[in-house]
């Protein structure tokens, strides 16, 4: 179902079922990694990728254009580059461990430590959270900068100056 | 949309809980999914919601800009404030230990309750103030061309 959704935002010029369906893309995503356990990035995902920016694109639709233009230019070179980008990556999968895999490196390296210690050390039941916010406090630190530092640059770009038609509004805020 | 009379009132019915079960995933955030990010973006739907339904102004009457942009600092500020209270208690940057040296547990609670709440806020902000800058520019399209 995601394979189709990303064939039919391609196949799309339409750009209001476009980011209708990419809102459906994000929900659905979200559904992926509520089958693979990891409730708390579901829950981003679908708050983030099928609510905020479903609504920031179709802002910045009502400010630009509402179809895509046609396209000049020939496809061949960014489809080759697709192609051989996605035939890495698959190669890259065939080295990594079965999911699940008890002996993963993941399972061996720092994982454990955490989730023995994190009992007596922060005594917090959702070890996400103790991770998060405790042992990695100052990549927390720095995502939060992150997100300061997207929603300043935003700012100053869209309502900082008035510049109209010139600078395009381009979206930072999917990146959490 | 002053004609969609079932959205308002879904809406109005909608807004408390969906700020509720904000509150809820920020400060339940040790115990179940959730946590900063996930209670800031679902505060910031609500206003967005709102703002979609009943229009920028009366969003704004609500939650005004200026507010908006404080918040987005404030919250960084929170955090990172944070860590220097634990470096004046005499623990390291960011070490939640120091607000209760004899259960450090609890200060872990502590310090992870805090710092969550910064998170929240800032996503908030940002969230909210990027929408309000998107929709605060004049549009091109009339309603009718959607």
């Amino acid at each position: 179902m995601l394979v189709l959704t990303a064939l039919a935002i391609v196949r799309n010029d339409r750009l209001f079922a476009v980011v209708m369906l990419s809102g459906v893309f994000s929900l659905l995503s979200a559904l992926l990694f509520v089958t693979l356990d990891a409730v708390d990035v579901a829950f981003t995902e679908a708050a983030v990728g099928a609510g905020i920016s479903t609504i920031l694109l179709l802002g910045t639709m009502a400010l630009t254009s509402r179809t895509a233009k046609p396209s000049t230019r020939s496809s061949a070179i960014p489809l080759t580059v697709v192609f051989v980008t996605g035939a890495v990556l698959i190669y890259g999968t065939l080295d990594m461990p079965n999911f699940g895999d008890p002996n993963a490196p993941v399972h061996t390296h720092v994982g454990p430590d955490y989730l023995e210690r994190s009992v007596e050390e922060i005594d917090v039941p959702n070890v996400v959270t103790a991770i998060l916010a405790s042992y990695r406090g100052f990549d927390t630190l720095g995502e939060v900068a992150v997100v300061f530092t997207a929603g300043i640059g935003v700012l100053l770009l869209i309502s900082g100056l008035r510049r109209r038609g010139e600078d395009e509004p381009d979206d930072e805020s999917a990146e959490t | 949309m002053r004609h969609h009379l079932i959205l308002r009132v879904v809406t109005k019915l909608l807004v408390g809980y969906i700020i509720l079960f904000a509150f809820y995933v920020q400060f339940h955030g040790d115990y179940s999914p959730g946590g900063g990010f996930q209670a800031g973006v679902i505060m910031a739907v609500a206003f967005v919601l709102y703002g979609v339904v009943f229009g920028l102004r009366k969003v704004q009457k609500v939650f005004p800009a200026w507010l908006v942009h404080k918040l987005v600092a404030l919250g960084l500020l929170i955090y990172a404030g944070t860590g220097v209270a634990s470096l004046f208690l005499g623990y390291n940057y960011l070490d939640y230990g120091a607000f209760n040296p004899h259960h450090p547990s609890h200060g872990q609670h502590w310090g992870i309750l805090v710092i969550e709440l910064g998170v929240g806020v800032t996503v908030t902000g940002v969230m909210v103030a990027v929408y309000y800058a998107f929709a605060g520019r004049p549009p091109r399209l009339s309603d009718e061309e959607w």
